[in-house]
């Protein structure tokens, strides 16, 4: 283990955790703007409550989606030393535009919209959600504008003088292929992730209240307006991750298809391709040999493969016996191959696990037409379960992403070995990894309960169902959300 | 003007932004088990600060973020060579905004008494580590010719970056108090105008002698001004407060952060990290810069959007422009959410918490 190893888990575990929490914020902004914008345009009540018991939780949420990036903004100066002034000119500048655009929008606008509610007129304050809802977006897209410059380097050159890349053209980081593509893949992940919160959040609460016949409170009868709310809202749910998972499947497609273009090595890898193919099989299941760079056993369907990652059925695709030899042509003698086993199964995980959400919303989005509801508890539990699976999916994707661009930082050009800080000591690196592991598993124990108790305490704690005959008020001020 | 030359200085008004705003809000953290004596008290002071602090976090990461693009190898050499420090300050703002998220949405006094040293700590911590980063910066720290910073943690810790944190610190918490003053009132307005005089017993002395241990050390001629200005308008603002002069003593605080932050930049010019073992190892803006082109992208981005920001930001501190007081914090605080009309909002415990 050395300082390289460490800062390399730190990386990963401090992402991958941020990236637990931002899928969620970006669906979840739109989602909720769209709950509101059904109150603001029918005034009916249903909806408000719809809107602050989700827009709750989204904070809940978004609260450590925030913290967690601080530490990302950090983590390349401090761990990435090397890679930080090699790319600076580059990279940073994507970086600096998400904190000039977006950073400031959404700050400014998620704390005029927790606390406006009573201070602002309602389309204002409506305006606000969706402010926040774009500047999510904004940001997703700048900070994957500079991922996929590291994956597929464009608009720079190497200055001989200093050694350090320069930017020559902008426009060209910020229109690569690979930026649109990942973006519109992770948008898509989001809106599967964030719809199945919605899906989860409703079957769990119907299913409770069915199973028993109230709230799960002592002394609490359901309030009988939650039914009809969380059969709604767990349709818009399904209906969001039907809808995404459609732009996931066209996304992914053409992310295969960029990755065979720009970084084949790792398209090999999620097939365990061992040698170049024509008309190649897509594997459904290997097991494979990694030492000798061939597979044990491989079920696979022929052409799919070529398909996928040229749009032809006999197109060629590069195995990974002959790209390392191309790279050592290249590049020199080393291993340029990254871990194929685990990109093999990322792949497969990704897919499987995203994709089993987007099923059970076909199937569910059918099973309650008609203002019907399954009966079985199989479908509640399984609504549940989709969600821990989306967020995994989106995980499974960025180490199939991430470990496929192996060994190297920028994609032919740094390698991950020459990224790291020199003077930043084995222990210094030990301890800041175990500040924060511990601190972000404190951290999503106690957002795990919190959420889970405001589920279970429902809408009425936000918000009371109307007595009837107050319910032509529909001018009375909302009060907002305080501290 | 040299593009260089330019983010230098645009690099020095956001970290200037910083300190100001978020300046206040620290004060306001630190002095929550000071002057919040009940859990409304609390509450009327972190609501004070709830609708902004979060986008005055941003100038941080924005002057974070323009270092590493404007001037990458002094945003790889400070924040490795300064690796402990950071990672406190990084660790304690985790908690602090979780801290503010979180408080209210349980409801039981342990709950909220974890929370509240969450949000105490969170915010002394970066206070005052912020002080001890800065006038090590100013002061120059062992670097070699590579740019890596071979500085320990003790030698961080010399007696000038131990007066700035110090200088930091005592800053921030009169200038939160200050604000106190100007945005609540009741109990806390009364209370955070006493205790002016107290802070101001140890921020005072501590600020002039911070000032005139940089001016006199590390200054140039023109830095006399800012140095001499916020001396001045610290003290002009502990009077004013004194007075319940609110807005201007707010306005004189701010005046001080914004004059002392100019003499530490002042100071730094032209270098941006001076390095100890040999002055030609130092990095200045003209050897840390990115290339021109970066610069010139950069500069028309922040031409466009930040007067933008600003104004937004602006309008967004008008909006809450009012006092906050005890009566506008419901009475049964349930879960965060003033429940509408609220029944009797029942205690809801937590999953396994005897339910
Ligand atoms: C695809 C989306 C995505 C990805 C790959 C990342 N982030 Fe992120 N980030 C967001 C999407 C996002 C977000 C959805 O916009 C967040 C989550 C909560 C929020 O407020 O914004 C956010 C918050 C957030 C914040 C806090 C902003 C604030 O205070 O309001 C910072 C500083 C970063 N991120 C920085 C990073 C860096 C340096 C990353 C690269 C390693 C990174 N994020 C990966
Ligand atoms: C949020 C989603 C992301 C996740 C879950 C993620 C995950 C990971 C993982 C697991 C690694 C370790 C790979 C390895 O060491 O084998 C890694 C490395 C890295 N990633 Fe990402 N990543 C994400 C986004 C980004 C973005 C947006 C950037 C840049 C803007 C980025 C830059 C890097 C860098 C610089 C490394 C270097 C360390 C290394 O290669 O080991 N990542 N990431
Ligand atoms: C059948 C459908 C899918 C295909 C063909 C597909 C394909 C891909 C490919 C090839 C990559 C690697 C891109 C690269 O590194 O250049 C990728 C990455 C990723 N995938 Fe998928 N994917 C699919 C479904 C999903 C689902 C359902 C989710 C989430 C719920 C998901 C989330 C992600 C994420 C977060 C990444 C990392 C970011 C990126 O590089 O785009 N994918 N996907």
């Amino acid at each position: 283990m050395d300082a390289l190893d460490l800062a390399r888990w730190q990386f990963g575990i401090t992402t991958v955790y941020h990236f637990l929490f931002v899928p969620l914020t970006i669906g979840l902004a739109v989602i909720v703007a769209c709950l509101q914008t059904a109150w603001y345009r029918t005034g009916r009540h249903e909806y408000l409550r719809a809107t602050k018991f989700f827009g709750k939780l989204f904070l809940i949420n978004f609260a450590i989606g925030v913290v967690t990036g601080i530490v990302q903004e950090f983590q390349f100066g401090m761990n990435w030393n090397d890679y930080s002034r090699f790319v600076g000119d580059v990279f940073g500048a994507p970086l600096a535009m998400e904190a000039l655009l977006a950073f400031f929008l959404e700050s400014t606008f998620i704390g005029l919209w927790i606390f406006g509610w009573d201070k602002l007129p309602r389309r204002i304050h409506l305006a606000c959600i969706w402010i926040v809802a774009i500047g999510t977006n904004l940001s997703a897209y700048f900070i994957l504008a500079a991922n996929a410059w590291m994956r597929h380097p464009v608009g720079y050159e190497v200055n001989e003088e200093t050694g350090r890349a320069q930017l020559t053209d902008i426009w060209a980081v910020l229109s690569n292929p690979q930026a649109w593509s990942t973006y519109l893949h992770v948008t898509a992940g989001s809106f599967i992730t964030a719809g199945l919160f919605v899906v989860a959040v409703s079957a769990f609460k119907l299913w409770r209240n069915r199973a028993h016949g109230d709230t799960g409170e002592p002394g609490a009868t359901p309030p009988k307006g939650d039914h009809e709310l969380f059969r709604k809202t767990l349709r818009l749910g399904m209906a969001v991750t039907l809808i995404a998972g459609v732009l996931a499947v066209f996304s992914g497609d053409q992310q295969a298809k960029l990755a065979a273009e720009y970084e084949p090595m790792k398209l090999a890898g999620a097939e365990a391709l061992w040698n170049t193919e024509d008309a190649a099989h897509f594997s459904m299941f290997a097991v494979g040999d990694t030492e000798a760079g061939t597979n044990i056993v491989d079920l696979s369907i022929p052409y799919v493969l070529s398909f996928l990652a040229t749009g032809e059925f006999g197109g060629t695709v590069e195995g990974i016996n002959n790209l390392q030899a191309q790279y050592e042509a290249a590049y020199g003698p080393g291993d340029y191959t990254p871990n194929i086993f685990v990109l093999y199964w990322s792949f497969r995980l990704m897919m499987g696990l995203g994709m089993a959400g987007v099923a059970l919303s076909a199937l569910g989005l059918w099973l309650t037409r008609d203002r019907r509801l399954p009966a079985s508890r199989w479908f509640y539990h399984a609504a549940v379960l989709t969600l821990p699976a989306a967020l995994a999916a989106n995980i499974f994707g960025w180490v199939l992403t991430e470990m496929g661009r192996q060994p190297w930082t920028v994609h032919g050009v740094l390698l991950t070995a020459d990224s790291v800080s020199p003077g930043v000591s084995l222990t210094s690196v030990a301890i800041s990894l175990t500040a924060f592991t511990a601190i972000y598993g404190v951290l999503a124990v106690v957002e795990a309960r919190l959420l889970f108790r405001y589920i279970k305490a429902g809408p009425s704690h936000v918000v009371p169902e109307l007595d009837e005959d107050a319910a032509d008020d529909k001018d009375a001020p909302v009060p907002a959300f305080v501290y | 003007m040299d593009l260089a030359l330019l983010w230098f200085i645009a690099i020095a008004v956001l970290w200037t932004g910083y300190f100001v705003l978020e300046g206040f809000d620290f004060g306001v953290g630190m002095l929550l088990p000071v002057l919040g004596k009940d859990n409304t008290d609390r509450r009327v002071m972190i609501n004070s600060i709830g609708p902004v602090w979060d986008g005055n976090e941003v100038w941080l990461i924005t002057a974070i973020g323009a270092m590493f693009a404007a001037f990458p190898a002094w945003y790889a050499s400070a924040l490795s060579g300064f690796y402990l420090p950071i990672l406190l300050i990084v660790l304690a703002l985790i908690v602090r905004g979780v801290a503010f998220e979180y408080r209210g949405k349980g409801d039981t006094d342990r709950w909220r008494a974890r929370w509240d040293q969450a949000i105490f700590w969170g915010s002394a911590l970066p206070a005052a580590l912020w002080g001890v980063v800065f006038a090590n910066f100013v002061r120059g720290v062992a670097m070699d010719a590579d740019h890596v910073v071979t500085a320990g943690v003790m030698d961080l810790l010399n007696p000038y970056a131990l007066l700035g944190g110090l200088t930091t610190l005592s800053l921030f918490t009169l200038h939160g108090a200050v604000f106190l003053g100007l945005k609540t009132d009741g109990e806390v307005r009364t209370r955070a105008r006493r205790a002016v005089p107290r802070i101001a017993l140890v921020a005072v002395p501590a600020t002039v002698l911070f000032l005139a241990w940089t001016q006199a050390a590390y200054g140039a001629t023109w830095t006399l001004v800012p140095a001499v200005v916020a001396g001045v308008a610290l003290a002009a603002g502990s009077l004013l407060a004194v007075r319940g002069r609110e807005g201007w003593s707010f306005t004189a605080t701010a005046v001080s952060i914004v004059a002392a932050t100019v003499l530490l930049f002042g100071s730094l010019f032209p270098e941006v990290l001076p390095s100890t073992t040999d002055p030609a190892f130092s990095l200045t803006i003209a050897n840390a810069s990115s290339a021109e082109y970066t610069l010139t992208v950069m500069t028309w981005v922040a031409v466009f959007f930040l007067p933008l920001v600003l104004g937004y930001q602006a309008w967004s501190y008008w909006v809450f422009r009012k006092r906050i007081s005890r009566s506008h914090i419901e009475p049964a605080p349930a879960y965060g959410g003033t429940a509408h009309g609220s029944p009797q909002a029942h205690r809801i415990p937590f999953p396994g918490q005897g339910d």
